[in-house]
């Protein structure tokens, strides 16, 4: 069972939360073309590395918040708050091939 | 009031006013005011005042526990502040967990650490027993106030029952 | 000679308490300390089961949860426990014990002639031959596959006993007890830091208990630890576990426990758990696993008598069991002089250590030869002779260039192996742990790992003792943060550990196609099998594994997964390092399912949520179902009544007079704030700014992908309040789906979601008198038709209770739903049930309220949609809001593909025949005989008996449905011919909407 860090309440073990998805996916107006609006809700990147990824403290504060982790180790890199940007530090590291 | 193992008892606790506000810190700061707790507790923190207790379950979001007619000067309070409040007196059920192992019987169902250094007299929080959402006060070394959705109140305490019956046995106590 | 093996002054066993236990229905006599193991060879008897597959005679190779061979059931009907190893068995009086896997008896057992088939039986077999024909498998293969595999029977009764289930918490956890374990787990205790140890054996010691030779600080192992014991349960801060076994490493450190409590009991106190499980997060892992000794790979090496040169020292040292008389003993390392000098001393006569080096000359080598022991170096054992036990062995010269000559055959009852010793590497692997080969030792040793762990003691290729004391004094310290004193042990008279070492299928002369040299003795695998499967192409070693299914047994491949490794290596002629090892999966050891479950069984497996009106539902002879964790009444039959009969009475109730049903589950959310309504603008696809206070609406909820989630009432409390609804399944998704637009995409809304769903209990009035029986009821409050018409909303008491009453109905008819304080809601239903009596009040369930919504043609989202329905689809396109610029589904709902004029469309399906009941999921086609593979036009999704029509009716998704009204399909059946249907308007009864208004 993970050990996530709640930016709020702290690392908690993974039954508190729910995923919520890779992060970082701004939901675009009615206005944009109909390719955008399909990638914004089908195409993920998949990663193998570190994947910015959203989870929600469901049995806790109930906060949604972002997390960086490595996909191929489960390590947690970074967790923060959601309008925070991504850590630049930890962009590159691990990103697979 | 059951003694669900020896020196570990469960009571439930007969019905009172809960609320739930939320809104932004000057909501919290006025709800406070009006509970007269000065500040609004940190994070899954407690504080008591003469109108009652207020528990910071989120970070937009306190429990509030008012006592006597704690609804009105709550109301008059935030008046001209955004906010939720929101009574859930009936939703939550609540009981108290008292005794030398109680620690260790909430330890079966949940994975928080309770030791006293991990989880101090006054912290609270919301985390799940088993397959229930919980709220978790700890208001004594070794006593928790407990609360859970009306609905879940019987399978709660069946657990509670189902592993207060082993509790006994070779357990590892949880370490303070 | 004595009939006994025991010998006196060896071992632990508690010789005052003898013990009595059956095996196979016979008494065996032992002590307490006994294993089932150690109790049998005390008798001289090491035939303890059959092989998997040959059914070939079998007895223990090791002394611990590394036996493959020696797997015997426990107990007696719902309390037997199949596959348990005799080798970890600890004895009781009154203990039942049987060996496996043998018809009808241990000694004859028709199996065996699978060992005749053997060369008919290579790896791989099954896949080869059970492909064809197709049809085969179902009804001929698998049955007979299934009968002939597998050791034990499990039982079939529930399990009686009792289980756990706790979380703990530590600062350093240290798993296995053995020299490495006990030091670090006292160089960790003494810093004050949370600690627990743990050993899957009854005591802490681990391979110390078994060593008679060397000294710690002056006293021998065995006092050692004692002392250290002592001094560790000293410590407040240190939890010991025996008993228990680390089985499985999750990821972040959570590591599982599985600690055994009662098994080894003779009776158990009441109530006092099996087993328990411990789910312990660590901040640091110390793995103080040990190594285990490796088999050796020869013709015959699975005979009874034949054992792993460590396993006979443990039973003499530990068990004071002698395990034969005359052995030889066969080694490619130093270990093993050790155990053949203790067992000479002890009485064994052994024949020889033949020793496949050329040079062994270390100081224990000396000492051996010195007492008289005859080494014979550069030796191999070509073949063992015996059946049910070891009669005899080949020992034949390896010249350098590995070729074996003619050898000559010595007799013995006994043979000790040793091919050196492999660390135990299997927690560190579930850790994520990478692995380096290590070209000296020949073996895989532990590298780095994305978890908090660390590697000590002989588990990482330490094996000096007094080096796995430091390493393991070491790894507790820094585990433990490194401030403190590092405890420091002086040993003496120890062995060092000496080169050597073999892994691989022993050299041999002459082919060997007939040979049967086993390399995983659990699953029956040979070194042949491994070798026929690299020749057939299976390069990977995880494509050879599950070919051959080596290492695939319940034991893990604890002692062939290397031996595997190398007979691959040597066939490829490729290093081992590029072989590369499997997968070392959890759990380490077995683990009663039992465990698993701990207190989530029976009544306790999952939460039963209790509706408010459920006590009274069940006074009153409700027939109920579950709906998610819900338990809700279904219908309430009288006396002699069926479902159908129950169901349309209650309709004809509800549509004559009036009804009473437990709405109380439906979800509910109050949504408040300033931002409220520009919220709920952008979450539903309806608007809501022109709804004014006091008045409720029909919401509908999609996702951005333009296909309905959720529906529901909506009632507006005040400017800044809504009152949601959601569907019974649907509550807690919908809610998240709130707070997830909220918080990340509109998180300048001043606006906050809390559930009430169960703050409001909610009884459903419904039916023409539903007013007249409220009315008196609601402490003065105005409801008449023209103070409170159809989706209104009023605040109000009713019998002093605080009430939120929507005027709404899901059946057609005129209706309230009463929202009371959940607490309270049983006082108002007794009041409305008793004000209900003069009018014919009838209490319905959710069977009645489907019959009732469909004959109105109300969808229930889930039922009618399936996840790819528009609002459209469902004939919900007037919900959408033409005037907003944006909402959840906004831009898909927009899109040619969701508005096709062929999509699936909610219709309404009469049968010709009106007494007959479509089956929901029924497709329809266009002509009554279609031949498959057809396509179908739509399916049935809701199909009753309509009370109010007095005939059948159902809903259906049907492609363009809408405009093909009154156009013919048919529904075929698998027993008889199509049903013909006529597509209509899905609202069956009363489609003008007069009653609702009323």
């Amino acid at each position: 069972m993970l050990l996530i860090e709640c930016p709020y309440c702290g690392p908690r073990a993974e039954i508190e939360f729910s995923y919520g998805g890779e992060a970082h996916i701004d939901r675009p107006g009615p206005e944009v073309s109909e390719e955008e609006w399909a990638s914004f809700l089908y195409l993920r990147e998949n990663t193998k590395g570190v994947l910015a990824e959203r989870w929600r403290h469901a049995h806790g504060c109930g906060r949604f918040f972002n997390a960086l982790r490595d996909t191929r180790t489960d390590e947690f890199k970074a967790f923060y708050e959601m309008g925070e940007k991504r850590p630049d530090a930890e962009k590159k590291e691990g990103e697979g091939a | 009031m059951v003694e669900i193992t020896e020196g570990c008892v469960l009571s439930r606790l007969p019905a009172s006013t809960r609320l739930i506000l939320q809104g932004r810190q000057p909501a919290l700061q006025a709800a406070c005011g009006a509970l007269g707790v000065e500040t609004v507790p940190e994070m899954l923190c407690t504080a008591e005042g003469a109108g009652g207790h207020a528990l910071r379950v989120g970070p937009f979001e306190l429990a509030l526990q008012p006592t006597g007619d704690g609804l009105a000067p709550l109301e008059a309070a935030l008046a001209s502040v955004p906010h939720s409040l929101v009574e859930v007196s009936n939703r939550n059920v609540s009981y108290t967990l008292q005794g030398w192992q109680a620690a260790d019987i909430l330890a079966a169902l949940c994975p928080l650490d309770f030791s006293l250094a991990a989880f101090p007299v006054g912290m609270a929080t919301r985390s799940i027993l088993d397959k229930a959402g919980a709220l978790i006060w700890r208001t004594a070394d070794q006593t928790f106030h407990i609360e859970v959705w009306r609905s879940f109140a019987p399978y709660v305490e069946g657990q509670l029952h189902e592993v207060a019956k082993s509790i006994s046995y070779n357990i590892l106590t949880v370490q303070h | 000679m004595s009939k006994t093996f025991r010998l006196s002054g060896y071992g632990r066993v508690d010789r005052s308490r003898p013990v009595t236990f059956l095996f196979d229905g016979k008494p065996v006599k032992g002590y307490a300390g006994d294993t089932v193991a150690s109790a049998l060879l005390a008798d001289g008897r090491h035939l303890m089961g059959r092989s998997f597959k040959y059914h070939r005679p079998r007895g223990p190779v090791s002394a611990g949860s590394d036996e493959p061979n020696a797997l015997i059931g426990v107990g007696e009907g719902a309390r037997h426990t199949p596959n348990l190893r005799a080798t970890q068995v600890e004895v009781h009086e009154g203990l039942v014990a049987i060996s496996q896997n043998r018809l009808p008896s241990l000694r004859f057992d028709v199996g065996i002639v699978n060992t005749l088939a053997s060369p008919f039986l290579p790896a791989g077999f099954y896949y080869k031959t059970f492909m064809w024909p197709h049809g085969f498998w179902d009804k001929v293969y698998e049955p007979l596959i299934r009968r002939a595999s597998g050791l034990g029977k499990a039982p079939t009764a529930p399990d009686p006993d009792e289980y756990g289930l706790h979380y703990a918490h530590c600062d350093v956890l240290v798993a296995g007890a053995g020299p490495a374990g006990l030091a670090a787990a006292l160089a960790a205790g003494k810093t004050g830091v949370r600690v627990i140890l743990c050993d899957e054996n009854p005591e802490f010691g681990g391979a110390l208990l078994s060593d008679s030779h060397s000294l710690i600080d002056g006293v021998a192992a065995a006092q050692w630890v004692a002392r250290t014991v002592a001094e560790l349960e000293k410590l407040p801060n240190v939890q010991l576990l025996t008993r228990c076994s680390a089985f499985n490493y999750g990821p972040h450190n959570m590591v599982a426990l599985n600690q055994r409590l009662t098994d080894h009991l003779a009776s158990a106190p009441v109530g006092m758990p099996r087993e328990r499980i411990w789910q312990v997060r660590a901040k640091e892992v110390v793995l103080a696993a040990g190594s285990l000794e490796r088999p050796l790979v020869f013709e015959g090496n699975d005979r009874p008598g034949i054992l792993l040169a460590s396993a006979a020292r443990t039973y003499l040292q530990r068990y004071g069991v002698l395990c034969g008389r005359k052995a030889v003993v066969m080694t490619a390392d130093d270990a093993a002089y050790r155990v053949a000098i203790e067992m000479a001393e002890a009485g064994l006569k052994i024949v020889a250590v033949a020793d496949l080096r050329a040079n062994p000359d270390s100081a224990v080598v000396a000492e051996a030869r010195a007492r008289g022991i005859k080494v014979l170096p550069s030796t191999t054992i070509q073949r063992a002779h015996g059946h049910y036990r070891v009669g005899a062995v080949e020992l034949a010269p390896v010249s350098a260039d590995g070729a074996v000559g003619k050898g000559r055959t010595v007799s013995c009852d006994l043979v000790l192996m040793s091919g050196g010793f492999t660390p135990s590497l299997h927690l560190h692997c579930q850790a994520r742990g990478a692995l380096t080969y290590d070209d000296k030792l020949g073996v895989y040793l532990p590298g780095d790992s994305v978890e908090h762990v660390r590697s000590a003691g002989s588990c990482r290729g330490v094996y000096a003792l007094d080096a796995v004391l430091r390493d393991g004094a070491e790894a507790g310290l820094n585990a433990a943060g490194g401030e403190g004193d590092l405890p420091v042990w002086t040993v003496t008279r120890q062995d060092q550990p000496g080169e050597g070492g073999f892994a691989g299928a022993l050299p041999r002369r002459g082919p060997g196609h007939l040979a049967l040299a086993f390399v995983d003795f659990q699953n029956d695998v040979t070194a042949k099998d491994v070798k026929l499967a690299v020749r057939e192409g299976f390069q990977s070693i995880e494509h050879v594994k599950r070919y051959t299914t080596t290492g695939m047994a319940t034991d893990q491949g604890k002692s062939s997964n290397v031996n595997a490794l190398a007979i691959v290596s040597k066939t490829l002629q490729r290093a081992p390092q590029k072989v590369g090892l499997t997968t070392y999966r959890p759990p380490y050891t077995p683990v009663t399912f039992g465990a698993f479950a701990s207190h989530a069984r029976g009544d306790q497996f999952d939460p039963l949520r209790l509706a408010p009106a459920d006590g009274w539902a069940r006074a009153h002879g409700a027939v109920f179902e579950d709906v998610g964790l819900w338990r809700r009444a279904r219908y309430f039959p009288r006396a002699g009544e069926d479902m159908l009969a129950a169901v349309t009475r209650e309709c004809r109730m509800v549509r004559k007079t009036a009804g009473i049903f437990d709405a109380s589950t439906l979800g509910k959310i109050e949504v408040v704030g300033p931002d409220a309504a520009e919220f709920m603008n952008r979450f539903y696809i309806n608007g809501w700014t022109k709804l004014g206070v006091g008045k409720c609406r029909y919401g509908l909820v999609c996702r951005d992908n333009g296909f309905v989630y959720d529906d529901g009432v909506v009632g507006r409390v005040a400017k800044d309040r809504f009152h949601v609804t959601t569907t019974t399944g649907g509550a807690a998704g919908v809610l998240n789906m709130m707070e997830d637009y909220l918080q990340t995409e509109w998180a300048d809304l001043d606006v906050w979601l809390t559930s009430i769903t169960e703050e409001w209990g909610v009884i459903a009035l419904q039916g023409p008198k539903a007013r007249e029986i409220l009315a008196p009821l609601v402490d003065g409050l105005d409801i008449s038709a023209e103070a409170m018409p159809h989706m209104f909303l009023k605040e109000g008491t009713i019998g002093g209770i605080p009430m939120r009453l929507f005027r709404v109905s899901f059946t057609g008819e005129l209706g309230y739903e009463i929202n009371v304080p959940s607490g309270r809601m049983r006082e108002v239903w007794d009041r409305v049930w008793a004000a209900g009596q003069p009018h014919g009040l009838t209490p319905y369930g959710t069977e009645s309220m489907h019959v009732l919504r469909a004959e109105k043609g109300y969808l229930i989202v889930g039922q009618e949609t399936d996840g790819t329905a528009t609002p459209g689809d469902v004939g919900c396109g007037w919900a959408i809001s033409k005037i907003k610029p944006d909402f959840i589904g906004k831009k898909a709902l927009a899109l040619p593909a969701l508005n096709a004029p062929d999509r699936l469309q909610m219709v309404g399906v009469l049968t010709d025949d009106p007494h007959y009941v479509l089956e929901e999921g029924m497709q329809l086609v266009a002509a009554p005989q279609m031949q498959a593979p057809a396509s179908a036009d739509g399916h049935i999704t809701s199909s009753y008996f309509s009370p109010a029509l007095n005939r059948s009716i159902a809903i259906a998704m049907v492609k363009g449905g809408r405009s093909r009204m009154g156009a013919t399909l048919y529904a075929p059946r698998l027993d008889a011919a199509a049903v013909r249907v006529t597509l209509v308007d899905p609202v069956f009864y009363d489609p003008e909407g007069a009653r609702v208004n009323g």
